[in-house]
């Protein structure tokens, strides 16, 4: 049922990468709780150039929960506290009235803050460019069952496959390690006979990027599939392990 | 060194030092139960794990497999902390399924750690250090029977042992299955019977462990 709350909001706000951030708090009243915690950033975000002042920095994109643009820490928790969604997903009915919501940026080494909520995510993007290729015959469209995969392969390939590289997995870490995201991107493949060819490769290069850029080492803590809005699980992380091992010990 | 330089490597490390340190114990606990069941068969095994060459080369691994363990797990903590960034959270929950052990393996392992230094002076000190050394009292250096009942003669020491095991038992639950993960040996039907598995074995070990200063805060040692 629709009705109306009064928030108070403590946001993040840093003008630059390498300036001092510091917390500003906001009131919003009269808060529709069907609207979208992105709309309601957006009233809010209206209000303050009404008011001549600067707009609050924040990613979102897809706004339906399928691009892995929006990011935000939410009450501590990324994505918000309610669970398997994403914060475009996320609805001002899961908040009280007159409760207090500490919004953040993701924050973690990897992910420099470019201003206020909006960090840079490059660092995923250049874990997949590490990755490289996948070979694959071109010519015409292969018979149907031409290459037989089984049942349980392709759902759990699909499973990984969902991962939108959000962040959210690294950003709630206490380690800061991005292994349920580089898990996720290599078992899609690993899994699958097209992926086999480069697996061996992909899973070195890929970690070797991912350590490089300074995410840290996983511990097993499992706050990354706790907090994905794709629950995403860490018996992926289990197979990464075991191809990156593997490779390893035949080189 | 890719054992050194890749994150995955250094969890190699860090998980096969750590099962080797759980097989220790579970050969450490099984031999200590001995000394309930009868303290003459107990010394025996004292006797037989002297300052003998080949207790000394097992000694020696052992010693290596914590340095290593402590050593990884220092570099490791610190890589950590440093990746998670200069600004901290001002607000950060866990979600139900996140272990407070798996969060805190360091400072686990640094209370197991200190308590293992006392453990050291308590018996390695007194038993083979003696013999390797000729100073002390070389006549009890195997009487192990006669050092643990004169240790847990005193309420005090039995209760650190059974806190200092209580740490080690929390470092356990989370380190016995966190080890397997790391090595790949998991996949989403094992999850929970791997979890189930390494709570089943952290279990008995420190269960055979504290059942002596149990037993001797019970009373029952009094007699030898
Ligand atoms: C009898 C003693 C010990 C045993 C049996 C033991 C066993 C284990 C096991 C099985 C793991 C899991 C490895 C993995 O996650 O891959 C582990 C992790 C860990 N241990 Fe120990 N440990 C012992 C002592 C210590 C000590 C003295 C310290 C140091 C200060 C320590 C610090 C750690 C840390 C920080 C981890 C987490 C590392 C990670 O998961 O990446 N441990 N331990
Ligand atoms: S694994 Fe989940 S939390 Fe991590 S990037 Fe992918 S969707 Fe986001
Ligand atoms: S804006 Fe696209 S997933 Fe949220």
């Amino acid at each position: 049922m629709e009705k109306n709350i009064n928030v108070t909001l403590k946001i993040w706000r840093q003008v630059g990468p390498n300036e001092k951030g510091k917390f500003e708090t906001y009131k919003l009243d009269n808060v529709s709780t069907d609207s979208s915690f992105l709309e309601m950033m957006d009233v809010l975000n209206e209000r303050l150039i009404s008011e001549r002042k600067v707009p609050i920095a924040f990613d979102h994109d897809c706004r339906e929960g399928i691009c892995g643009m929006c990011s935000l820490y939410i009450n501590g928790h990324p994505h918000g506290p309610d669970g398997e969604i994403t914060t475009c997903q996320l609805h001002m009915r899961n908040f009280k009235d007159g409760q207090t919501i500490v919004i953040e940026p993701w924050r973690s080494a990897a992910f420099p803050i470019i201003r206020d909520l909006m960090v840079d995510r490059g660092a995923f993007d250049k874990i997949i460019q590490a990755g490289g290729y996948v070979s694959i015959n071109t010519g015409g469209v292969p018979d149907a069952n031409s290459i037989p995969i089984a049942k349980v392969d392709a759902d759990e390939a699909m499973d990984a496959a969902s991962c939108i590289g959000c962040g959210a997995c690294a950003a709630a870490c206490k380690n800061s390690s991005a292994m349920l995201f580089v898990a996720a991107k290599v078992s899609q493949l690993a899994l699958l006979p097209q992926g086999k060819v480069e697996a061996a490769h992909r899973a070195k290069a890929m970690v070797a990027k991912m350590d490089e850029l300074g995410f840290g080492n996983c511990t097993n803590t499992g706050a990354c599939e706790a907090e994905c809005p794709k629950n995403v699980s860490i018996s992926h992380i289990a197979r990464l392990n075991r191809e990156f091992l593997s490779a390893k010990f035949k080189d | 060194m890719w054992l050194i330089d890749s994150s995955i490597g250094r969890k190699l490390i860090m998980s096969i030092t750590g099962v080797f340190l759980v097989l220790f114990l579970l050969f450490h606990s099984l031999m200590n139960i001995v000394v309930i069941i009868s303290p003459e068969g107990y010394n025996m095994i004292c006797e037989f794990l002297g300052a003998n060459w080949y207790a000394m080369i097992a000694t020696s691994i052992l010693a290596a497999g914590f340095v290593i363990h402590i050593l990884y797990a220092l570099f490791l903590t610190f890589q950590n902390m440093r990746a998670r960034g200069a600004v901290k959270y001002a607000l950060k929950k866990n979600q139900k399924e996140v272990e407070w052990t798996s969060q805190n393996m360091f400072i686990l392992g640094t209370i197991v750690f200190g308590f293992l230094v006392l453990h050291l002076y308590n018996f390695w000190f007194k038993m083979q250090f003696v013999e390797l050394s000729g100073h002390g009292d070389v006549s009890k250096a195997a009487d192990g029977a006669y050092w643990v009942s004169q240790l847990f003669s005193s309420w005090i020491y039995c209760v650190v042992y059974i806190v200092w095991l209580s740490a080690l038992w929390l470092h356990l639950t989370h380190g016995v299955w966190s080890a397997l993960q790391s090595l790949g040996l998991n996949n989403k039907t094992w999850l929970p019977r791997v979890k189930t598995i390494s709570n089943i074995i952290s279990t008995i070990v420190i269960l055979m462990f504290m059942s002596i200063p149990i037993y001797y805060l019970l009373g029952f040692g009094s007699g030898i």
